[in-house]
């Protein structure tokens, strides 16, 4: 039981990462951006590439988190910016978003080929311990501890920092954040730097835990990261973690006691009936509390 | 006659085909209240965004001493020292009244909760919580501390209540006491000419009458027109 728990915090904690990019974008733009999965996968093969030239693991995270942040501004200013100039409507951003993800995963088949790859063996932490009887890896328990870290951050980093509070005015009241001085511009990029960044890290952090990091492995994330945004209120930071824990606990648990093949539908099933009850997402308040 | 604090000239404003102001030319000179008044759609707000580079003015110069600021990012010509209040307020209503102070980019709110203890009074809430007046206090106090040059007001008056409008004008009076140069966009003529040094009147687009707020007061037009005489 307690290593059904564990699983859980630890497949919930990359969610929660990766929902957290694709909330960040939405609340401070309106637009969902569906390169978000493949950011994903840029970050678990920039790692790759990294620790093949004999970059150590820890580094090669913070590479992919800055490469596939620089990823995300030009993502913007490729994909979004021309459209925001011209106002287009939201739906054309998320056209635009699923082009340039597929030039994106093309780029890393043309580099990788469609296989499953590995990381450089013994790259990464094999250790095992135990705690009170039940067995953690070393590996895992460190992408636990970092993501929730990352997640504190960000949270913290929105609530008291000056580029946090330019960020939540930008998402209230765009005018506003103009005419009070804000430079819109770097707020926007900070916004698909910090967001693009996050999802790189939940990539290469994924492909450790895994140690098959492949060119469509974004895919299976972009249905559930959106499905907890939406569970936890659109554009809130805390509901998408919670969000993210929900649809984590939910799947080990029906894993623990229902037939493999009904995973994804009490995974699901149990978002929609949140829903039911909260039409408008846990922390979703009546005009969106936004950041 | 000194090179004025913020000098318009010949500004046009365009939306695609349509063009809201047609070259109009203005200055308000170091230290002076001038109003500009209209009607709905003369312009007056189309101006205002024009200065504050919310749209692209089509042609024109818009210098803030001496400097030409027509055409540049909003937040350049924040920090140059135009600043505006915004009709409607636009506060940020989920922040706090101290983040919404803090957004200026100050870092220091307490010469505001000085001058305005309502708002030291009410600090923490979140600033939709505000009354009306409150509020446009809080976006008065907001652009005070971004350290205007020429401070912009575009209808600071609107939709308050009859008391609140009062108070709202008396800060205004004891802003132009202290020097604030400022740029009174107002439908409330009356109020706004008898605060003001000089006034304009925008007409459809353009400059249709200009002179001290006094003689302004006295034009039978604009006493027919504006103040419902």
């Amino acid at each position: 039981m307690a290593d059904q728990i564990y699983n859980a915090v630890f497949i919930g904690s990359i969610y929660a990462l990766f929902a957290l990019g694709f909330t960040l974008v939405f609340s401070v733009l309106d637009i969902l951006n569906l390169a978000h999965p493949a950011l994903f996968t840029l970050g678990a093969f920039t790692a790759l590439f990294a620790m093949q030239q004999g970059v150590p693991a820890a580094l090669a995270v913070l590479v992919a988190f800055v490469v596939c942040g620089a990823a995300g501004v030009i993502l913007d200013r490729v994909a979004f910016a021309p459209l925001r100039r011209r106002n287009a409507p939201p739906l054309s951003a998320m056209i635009s978003s699923i082009g340039v993800s597929l030039i994106l995963i093309r780029l890393i088949q043309l580099q990788y080929g469609p296989d499953l790859q590995a990381y450089p063996a013994g790259a990464l932490p094999a250790a095992v311990f135990s705690v009170g009887g039940l067995e953690l890896d070393t590996l895992r328990t460190v992408i636990i501890g970092l993501a929730i870290g990352l997640m504190l951050a960000l949270t913290y980093l929105v609530r008291s920092t000056r580029l946090g509070r330019e960020l939540r005015a930008l998402a209230e009241n765009p005018r506003a954040a103009r005419l009070l001085g804000i430079d819109v511009d770097r707020a926007i990029a900070a916004t698909f730097f910090l967001s693009a960044g996050l999802g790189g890290i939940a990539g290469a952090l994924y492909g450790f835990a895994t140690n098959s990091p492949f060119s469509q492995m974004g895919q299976s994330f972009e249905l559930k990261a959106f499905s907890v945004m939406i569970v936890g209120g659109m554009g809130s930071i805390p509901g998408a973690v919670l969000g993210a824990y929900l649809l984590s606990f939910g799947e080990i648990a029906s894993l623990t006691f229902l037939p493999s093949e009904l995973r994804d539908a009490f995974a699901f099933g149990l978002l929609f009936v949140v829903l039911l009850v909260r039409p408008r997402g846990i922390l979703g308040q009546r005009d969106v509390d936004r950041v | 006659m000194p090179e004025p604090a913020l000098d318009v000239r010949d500004l046009v404003v365009r939306y695609g085909a349509i063009e809201a102001v047609h070259g109009i030319s203005f200055d308000v000179q170091a230290g002076e209240v001038v109003a500009l008044i209209g009607a709905n759609g003369a312009g007056k707000t189309s101006t205002l965004a024009a200065l504050s580079g919310l749209v692209r003015p089509a042609r024109g110069t818009v210098r803030l001493l001496g400097r030409d600021l027509a055409g540049a990012p909003a937040h350049a010509i924040v920090r140059a020292g135009l600043v505006q209040v915004p009709e409607g307020r636009e506060i940020l209503a989920r922040m706090s009244v101290h983040e919404n102070l803090l957004l200026s980019g100050a870092t220091d709110a307490t010469a505001m909760y000085e001058r305005f203890p309502i708002l030291a009074e009410r600090r923490a809430l979140p600033a939709g919580n505000l009354s009306g007046g409150e509020q446009q206090l809080l976006a008065i106090a907001r652009a005070l501390l971004a350290k205007p040059r020429v401070l912009l007001l575009d209808e600071p008056s609107l939709g308050l209540a009859p008391k609140m409008v009062a108070s709202v004008f008396e800060v205004l009076a004891e802003l132009k006491r202290s020097g604030t140069t400022m740029l009174l966009v107002e439908q409330n003529a009356l109020r706004a000419l008898r605060l003001a040094d000089r006034g304009y009147v925008l007409e459809l687009g353009r400059i249709g009458l200009t002179g001290t707020g006094a003689a302004l007061l006295q034009d039978a037009g604009v006493a027919r027109a504006y103040l419902g005489a």
